[in-house]
């Protein structure tokens, strides 16, 4: 295996709507901003990978106009998926992987400002049994959430306590949406959006981007002084079909940590993207995390949540935190899909 | 499949020559009951587009009947349209700049059949247009001369909605149509066809 890190990031600082720029006009400087912070240009990348969905925006082709501000010209190699950026990521340490470039630039992005993202998201489902209903997403983490209430793998008030902490660790994050949040007990006493989901259990609707570039070897010890190293990786899915799944687990969490080596050392941070409250303590279940592990530091999905650049931010900010020294050894997540459907997880680790 | 053939008759492919776009008969297999061939899953995601800063500029240079382009700073190419980026430098394109009128047709088309209601009576060109001064061409359709007369590097200004019709959109430019110039040679429209 190839030592491949991340080695630059940058996202933009998140809204509820952008609207004046247009996708390529937000999510360039952040582009402009992950290259320019290792002084590195487009000609030193050698493969570019994107994230990004058409149906967030209703704009056809979104991310061949995006690659507008990647400057691809002469032709550059470039893919793109329809999910999280995490994914996009994977797909380039794979390509580094595979000995088919040395650095690659990955960014995930959206706007979902100009639909309705409830409804949006009901595409995303099987469409044969599950999308002609219109559930929207909000309704079905709801489905979940009870799910956990009634096993008793959660409470209401730890939902709350969940929302308080993120926002709270949201303050210090500059680029988050959500800052800040009355205490649980003032938050229980809110009304159900869709019982027993309350406003504070539900993410933001968020439009921003991210960008990261991943680089080998000596290339990564060139462009960063501390290059976050990605010691493991793997993504895994549990089913679709919602219906037979028990939906306070999520067993392809806990198989993919498996896979990218959590165990194999302390956990000093830990990135989780649980766009709801309850999701947060089935990540933590799956991933058997220690109490003494600080969790969602940037304030999580709960304080931003650009579909399809939550999760790759998840793996930014801890690689933002082991390139700046603060921690050794760190845990990332992303999730794209539905109640945790899809499920990515990164350990990095920065060089002791 | 085409709509002659197709039982719920919601193919709005009617316009399509027989045989053009076919697909062979679907196989089923034999079951005890009434096959489900079709399901219809109406589906419908309003949107409120935002063209953005650039796009922005487009729209409304073309409500006053001005085409204007981008161009990013210390960049010679200018965009039209323009959607906020230059794609070979990957930088924002930060100043705006009036291009044309009259343009170049770059590339075009011969139209037989005419898809939508605006469409024109075929034949008719659809054209790719360089307006003067900028780097990239437009789309339009070219009127005002026989379909078989259009060639490339053939002179053409925009025929423009008059201006208590026009509002910010691409249909302000109704079509383009000849001016009298001698034609373009083909290899001063090198790197821009």
């Amino acid at each position: 295996m190839r030592d491949v890190a991340i080695v630059s990031v940058a996202q933009t600082d998140h809204v509820r709507a952008e609207p004046r720029r247009n996708e390529v006009e937000m999510v360039q400087p952040v582009i402009q901003a992950a290259l320019e912070r290792i002084g590195a240009q487009i000609s030193d990348i050698g493969f570019t990978c994107s994230g990004s969905s058409d149906y967030l925006a209703g704009q056809a082709f979104s991310f061949v106009m995006t690659l507008d501000a990647v400057g691809a010209w002469p032709p550059i190699a470039e893919s793109h998926v329809e999910m999280d950026g995490a994914w996009a990521l994977y797909e380039a340490w794979v390509k580094i992987q595979a000995r088919q470039a040395d650095t690659a630039l990955v960014y995930g992005y959206s706007k979902s400002s100009p639909g309705d993202l409830p409804r949006v998201l009901t595409r995303q489902l099987d469409p044969y049994y599950y999308a002609p209903l219109w559930p929207d997403s909000v309704a079905m983490a709801a489905l979940q959430a009870r799910a956990m209430l009634d096993s008793g793998a959660i409470t209401e008030t730890e939902m709350a306590e969940i929302a308080h902490r993120s926002r709270t660790a949201a303050e210090s994050n500059p680029h988050a949406q959500l800052k800040g949040s009355p205490p649980p007990e003032e938050l229980l006493a809110g009304d159900y959006v869709a019982e027993p989901l309350r406003r504070h259990d539900c993410p933001p609707i968020t439009d921003g981007g991210v960008a990261v570039v991943l680089a080998a070897g000596d290339r990564a010890r060139q462009w960063a002084d501390r290059p976050a190293w990605i010691t493991g990786i793997d993504h895994r899915v549990d089913s679709h079909n919602f219906g037979a799944r028990d939906l306070t687990r999520a067993p392809s969490v806990a198989i993919a940590a498996r896979n990218a080596g959590v165990g194999y050392g302390a956990v000093e941070v830990a990135e989780l993207c649980a766009p709801f409250t309850h999701q947060e303590k089935i990540l933590r279940t799956e991933l058997s995390l220690d109490d003494d592990v600080v969790v969602n530091p940037s304030g999580g999905a709960l304080a931003a949540n650009p579909i399809m650049g939550a999760g790759l931010i998840r793996l930014g900010e801890v690689a933002q935190r082991i390139m700046s020294g603060e921690v050794r050894r760190g845990l990332a997540h992303a999730t794209s899909g539905q109640l945790l459907q899809q499920n990515l997880v990164a350990v990095l680790e920065g060089d002791s | 499949m085409g709509e002659r053939d197709d039982p719920a008759g919601d193919r709005s492919v009617a316009a399509m020559p027989e045989g053009l776009w076919t697909q062979p008969p679907v196989e089923v297999p034999e079951l005890d009951m009434e096959q489900v061939r079709r399901v219809t899953e109406p589906a419908t995601l309003v949107y409120t587009y935002t063209p953005g800063l650039a796009q922005t500029r487009f729209l409304r240079g073309l409500q006053e009947g001005r085409i204007l382009g981008e161009r990013a700073e210390g960049a010679t190419d200018v965009y039209v349209t323009g959607r906020g980026m230059d794609p070979v430098l990957g930088r924002a394109t930060t100043e705006s700049v009036e291009v044309g009128p009259n343009a170049t047709v770059t590339a075009f088309c011969v139209v037989h059949i005419g898809f939508g209601e605006k469409a024109p009576p075929t034949p008719f060109v659809s054209a790719l247009i360089r307006p003067d001064g900028a780097a990239v061409s437009l789309y339009g359709t070219v009127l005002g001369i026989p379909y078989d007369e259009v060639r490339i590097g053939m002179r053409v200004r925009p025929v423009w909605l008059p201006e208590s019709e026009r509002s910010a959109t691409f249909e302000c430019i109704t079509h383009w149509e000849p001016i009298d110039e001698p034609d373009v040679p083909a290899e001063e429209l090198k790197g821009h066809m």
